[in-house]
């Protein structure tokens, strides 16, 4: 048994050490915010965060976070009462097909818990790890810029 | 003024000088040189990657400012565009090969070596004819030039006359006649404006190149650039072609992608003149020569463990599953996603963690905006303990060699850095 803090739960898992964390949230926890991408850490789809900081969840294995904190989409907000950057990329309009959302909310967050106030060439390189296929990258950008002036 | 002040204001005002100025004269119109001259020059510039030294990340091209991090302190790349206040506007011709040839400014101060000068004094009058056309005929950028931050006595820029009198060595490329043309060519290149070893020969501790070691290895921003010569740590011997695709693309099927300061390299090398490039790798393959029985076993053997998916057990093994094997096992043919099998690695066989460590934390990026190659960075989803479980492991399984004893000492300076 593997026991992971996510959202704030102590979660016990029985899975191999070896699972992408990915995995375990989406077919164990049945929190499928994350989402799989490319399975290989390269477009930023399974984004979430670990003691605050984005990491691609299907290139982490669960046994990288006995003791580590994880948060995920579901951990920012809810329908009713969205977090900020959530509610941003909402007012902007982001999402198009809405595959790479999840995960370019999460990198925006974890900039915006360390840089409040990042210029737009920091929002930039922070989220170029990100791939988004239906090219609403401005309106990504504008929403991360405006998640920054609503702190 | 006091006579005694004036004696101190021309110690201090000459203790920097190593020549006389050359007199200021604005550079000549783009419409003064021949634009097939420029394009020349745009190609030799792509060899010299002169642009990565003189660039600042997000900057303007070749307006300086990017800092270059070394043990006597950080140097920050010069403005070299055409600007007549900040930049190189009022270097006549002369001026620039000087520069080039005996490491000395417009002004007649003596220039560091991290500009190098060693290398660029074997170049030709034509050649650096056309890096001054090309260099003259860029976008002016007003850019002002950020001092040095060197540690003392490094800092005192008038030593620099002692150094070079022990150590730089000014002389055109002597070509060797019982060589081929392209052997020759690529020794010109590599020797000259490539200034491969800049990186790849280790320095004493001032610095200078320590010549009889010539491409044993040496130091580059924080990492270690591996021998080239016959102490090659590459698993698989290079051969020529091999070392023409890596060089044009930074990708080979059986060897390391470039990576770190070796990554503007490839991008400027793409745009190099194919049998530039070519003779580049001939003389490169002619250096480390042909392999040993030995060294063909090793290969061999690496080959193999690259195909074998056998594993050993224990935590480092079980991050590398995790993290790594999803890419690394499936071997480059496979796709987009594909990476080497790490049996095949470089970083895992050289004598420091420091490469295998930054892969590691800082993955491998394209500059913003630019296509190319890419390795996530596990800096924030591995903790300490487990980056040294995974170094441990792959040094052992891969590297087939001893243990590393400078592991904590590395991550601690590459954290440091991230922070």
């Amino acid at each position: 048994m593997i026991s992971l803090d996510v959202n704030g739960k102590t979660q016990e898992l029985d899975a191999d050490p070896a699972t992408p964390l990915l995995y375990v949230l989406r077919d164990h926890l049945q929190l499928n915010g994350a989402k799989f991408g490319c399975g290989l850490g390269q477009c930023g789809a399974c984004t979430v965060l670990v003691d605050g900081r984005a990491v691609f969840s299907c290139v982490t294995p669960i046994s990288t976070l006995a003791g580590r904190r994880i948060t995920t989409l579901e951990g920012l907000g809810t329908p009713e009462k969205p977090g900020r950057v959530q509610r941003a990329f909402i007012a902007e309009q982001a999402a198009q097909c809405g595959y790479c959302i999840p995960g370019m909310i999460m990198q925006a967050q974890a900039l915006l818990e360390r840089t409040p106030h990042p210029t737009g060439a920091e929002i930039r390189k922070h989220m170029s790890g990100n791939l988004c296929r239906c090219g609403t990258h401005m309106r990504i950008l504008r929403a991360v810029e405006r998640a920054a002036r609503e702190t | 003024m006091r006579p005694f002040a004036v004696i101190l204001s021309t110690v201090a005002v000459c203790a920097a000088c190593a020549a006389d100025p050359v007199a200021p004269d604005a550079v000549p119109a783009r419409s003064s040189f021949d634009p097939a001259l420029i394009a020349k020059g745009a190609q030799l510039a792509a060899i010299g990657n002169c642009q990565a030294c003189h660039t600042a990340e997000g900057g303007r091209s070749f307006a300086g400012g990017r800092p270059i991090e070394t043990p006597f302190g950080t140097f920050y790349g010069t403005n070299i565009t055409p600007d007549p206040d900040t930049g190189i506007g009022r270097w006549s011709e002369q001026a620039f090969v000087r520069a080039l040839r005996e490491g000395v400014d417009r002004d007649g101060r003596h220039l560091y070596p991290a500009f190098p000068y060693e290398y660029y004094t074997r170049l030709t009058d034509e050649d650096i004819h056309a890096l001054y056309a090309y260099i003259a005929t860029r976008e002016p950028v007003r850019a002002q030039n950020r001092p040095h931050e060197l540690r003392a006595p490094f800092n005192l820029r008038g030593l620099l006359g002692t150094w070079k009198a022990l150590y730089f060595e000014r002389g055109a490329f002597r070509p060797d006649a019982v060589r081929d043309a392209q052997w020759n060519r690529g020794a010109y290149l590599v020797n000259g404006l490539g200034h491969c070893g800049a990186c790849h020969t280790p320095r004493g501790v001032l610095g200078a190149e320590k010549k009889d070691q010539a491409f044993s290895g040496g130091v580059a921003e924080g990492w270690h650039g591996p021998a080239l010569n016959t102490r090659s740590p590459a698993p698989v011997p290079w051969t020529a072609e091999q070392l023409f695709k890596y060089l044009r693309t930074g990708l080979d099927d059986t060897h390391a992608i470039a990576a770190g300061p070796m990554e503007p390299v490839v991008r400027n090398l793409a745009r190099a003149p194919e049998e530039d490039v070519r003779a580049m790798a001939a003389y490169l393959e002619a250096l480390a020569g042909p392999p040993s029985a030995e060294r063909r076993k090793k290969a061999d053997v690496a080959l193999a463990q690259a195909k074998a998916a056998s594993r050993a057990n224990g935590r480092g093994a079980e991050v590398y599953a995790g993290t790594c094997a999803a890419c690394h096992d499936r071997g480059r043919e496979a796709g987009s996603g594909g990476a080497l099998p790490l049996a095949l690695g470089t970083a895992m066989t050289i004598p420091t963690s420091s490469n295998l460590l930054r892969i590691t934390l800082e993955g491998i990026a394209p500059p913003e905006g630019e296509p190319g190659r890419s390795m996530p960075g596990f800096a924030d989803a591995l903790t300490d303990g487990q980056v040294k479980d995974l170094a441990g492991y792959i040094r052992s399984e891969f590297g087939r060699a001893a243990a590393w004893t400078d592991v904590d000492e590395e991550l601690k300076k590459i954290r440091e850095e991230r922070r």
